[in-house]
């Protein structure tokens, strides 16, 4: 069996730029495991511009951000696998790690230093059911659409009922407009970006509805896709029938109370072929749970330490498939990160950590619902450390507070902020150690939004 | 002399901007974080421009489609006549990001270019 350093699962942009990471820290042994036909991920079919601002300091398309990273990926000669499906990932410890590296014929002498190794099995066209040796694993396989199903819509299901990523792939990718008369449900960035896209396609998208008094998606897609274009946004509606037995031939919307209860009497009907769905996102963590990795009940992705590792030493995570981002330039930020701390852990393996080290969890209480990372070592952690989360309403001329052992350490100003939109603060290392006590192991960093 | 509320597009931020506008002029532009928005509020104003990007079918490529977009921005005014264009074009595979499909697209006097990389099918 072959046995790599890295093992990435997944060449999107998380994949890509962790890759790329990894080696830029020094190391040379990589795979990339990826099932599209391609490089890129979702990036290859998000055609608009508006990506790359932070990263690259200019305007791109997602194509063309994929590109960059591509080449970057091509130029350091690492190794990807294209068309290849992950099927499991497990993992081997101690004696047992032995026995199976015997198994399967690893060189003793090649055997690294480290309590476990993982194995991914993987198959494709060409290369069957196979399995490879790694000493780290990154999980960056991203996050798939909230389906129909999870919505509870009555009526029937005819044709005509798409996620909006779906019908994003049948347009930009294969070609195909998947409807003339559109109603959108949820008001993800996806749905708003393929409003615009379909009405300039030549549909008539009618109405985006949207369940919750605001907008799930960035402010700038409400101007330039909606806005731009004279497509009305129905906050606090939903769908409550669907029309059409064998194809899509109306939808009904209603106004929704305080509680997203329908409203009677607030019934409108809209003549329409296609109802896209953009309802949000959920990161696919099938692999990662297969392999034990726990997760986190708010985000769906894992919860992990200030390195991104996850509680399965040697196993990283990041991009989507940890939590869902806005931007893609953090998603490059945060998977620079992970392959550079997957470089880290090789690089320190068979030095074991000194016991009982001092560790903060972050507890996010009163309107933040997560952070990511979910605890920090402070003997691992970096000068400065980015904490990323989200808020569970919208909150204006607000206060991002941080509180360690029950001292106030940040205080930060919020004019507006938005389920829809990231948050983080950054910690300073220097700031922490002035509060930790060091004969304490164990404290606690309260992240919370207050009003004054 | 009124005062405009704007949403800037210049990057995922979202700033909620006020300008003061007199006839055509805009004496101040407020609520912005860099000069981007500045700039965004006084050419929404008086003469709005977006990029519009879009794909085009590709003969004998590895796939049906490739991703294009105006090399810069071009009046709002144009963004249809701009597709009635584009989606008359086909090219030939293999097409790469930054090749340029139409020098001058709806007579804006922009390129339209390639934003993706399409091989020749095998």
């Amino acid at each position: 069996m072959k046995q790599y350093d890295v093992v990435i699962i997944g060449a999107g942009p998380a994949g890509l730029a962790a890759a790329v990471s990894a080696f830029d820290a020094g190391i040379r042994s990589i795979l990339i495991l990826e099932r599209d036909r391609e490089a890129g991920g979702i990036l290859n079919q998000c055609i608009h511009n508006g990506f790359g601002l932070h990263t690259f300091k200019e305007e791109l398309t997602g194509p063309e951000y994929a590109d960059r990273f591509v080449k970057q990926v091509e130029e350091r000669g690492i190794e990807c696998r294209l068309n290849t499906m992950v099927m499991d990932i497990g993992v081997e410890c101690g004696a047992e790690a032995e026995s199976v590296d015997a198994k399967h014929g690893v060189d003793a002498m090649e055997k690294p230093s480290c309590r476990s190794l993982k194995y991914v099995t993987a198959m494709s066209r060409t290369d069957g059911m196979y399995q490879v040796a790694a000493r780290t694993v990154i999980l960056a396989m991203g996050c798939r659409e909230r389906p129909r199903g999870a919505l509870n819509i009555p009526g029937y299901r005819p044709a005509g009922i798409y996620s909006a990523g779906t019908a994003q792939r049948l347009v930009n990718m294969e070609g195909y407009l998947p409807g003339k008369k559109v109603v959108i449900l949820g008001s993800g960035d996806i749905g708003l970006i393929m409003a615009r896209r379909m009405t300039l396609e030549g549909a008539k998208v009618q109405v985006v509805a949207e369940l919750m008094p605001y907008s799930g998606g960035l402010k700038r897609n409400i101007v330039q896709c909606l806005d731009d274009y004279g497509i009305p946004l129905k906050l606090s509606h939903t769908v409550v029938d669907i029309q059409g037995k064998e194809r899509v031939e109306g939808v009904t919307l209603a106004q929704v109370d305080e509680k997203r209860r329908p409203i009677a009497g607030t019934e409108e009907t809209y003549e329409c072929d296609t109802l896209l769905l953009s309802v949000g996102l959920l990161p696919e963590n099938e692999l990662s749970a297969g392999l034990g990795v726990e997760l986190s009940p708010v985000t769906s992705g894992p919860i992990v330490n200030e390195s991104l590792e996850t509680n399965i030493e040697g196993v990283f995570a990041c991009g989507n498939v940890l939590h869902v981002h806005d931007l893609v330039d953090f998603v490059s930020e945060e998977a620079g990160l992970a392959g550079k701390n997957a470089a880290a852990y090789i690089t320190r393996m068979g030095k074991e950590e000194a016991a009982g080290q001092v560790q903060i969890e972050i507890s996010p209480q009163s309107g933040v619902r997560y952070t990511v990372p979910s605890h920090i070592r402070l003997s691992q952690m970096q000068d400065t450390q980015t904490i990323r989360f989200r808020v569970g309403d919208v909150y204006k001329n607000c206060f991002i507070r941080a509180y360690l052992n029950d001292k106030q350490i940040i205080s930060k100003k919020r004019p507006v902020m938005a389920p829809g939109e990231m948050e983080q603060l950054v910690l300073k290392k220097e700031q922490l150690l002035t509060f930790v006590e060091p004969e304490e192991k164990s404290h606690c960093l309260v992240i919370r939004v207050e009003e004054k | 002399m009124s005062i405009k509320k704007l949403i800037c597009i210049g990057c995922p931020l979202g700033c909620e901007m006020e300008a003061e506008q007199e006839g055509t002029e805009i004496i101040s532009v407020k609520g912005n974080t860099c000069p981007r928005g500045d700039a965004y509020a006084r050419k929404e104003l008086t003469s709005p421009t977006r990029i519009v990007t879009s794909t085009i079918r590709v003969e004998g490529g590895a796939r049906h489609m490739v991703p294009v977009k105006t090399r810069q921005d071009i009046p709002k005014g144009k963004i249809f006549d701009c597709m009635e264009e584009v989606r008359k074009l086909s090219v030939t595979a293999p097409v790469h990001v930054g090749d340029v499909i139409v020098k001058d697209i709806a007579g804006t006097g922009v390129a339209l270019v390639a934003t993706g990389n399409v091989n020749v099918s095998n």
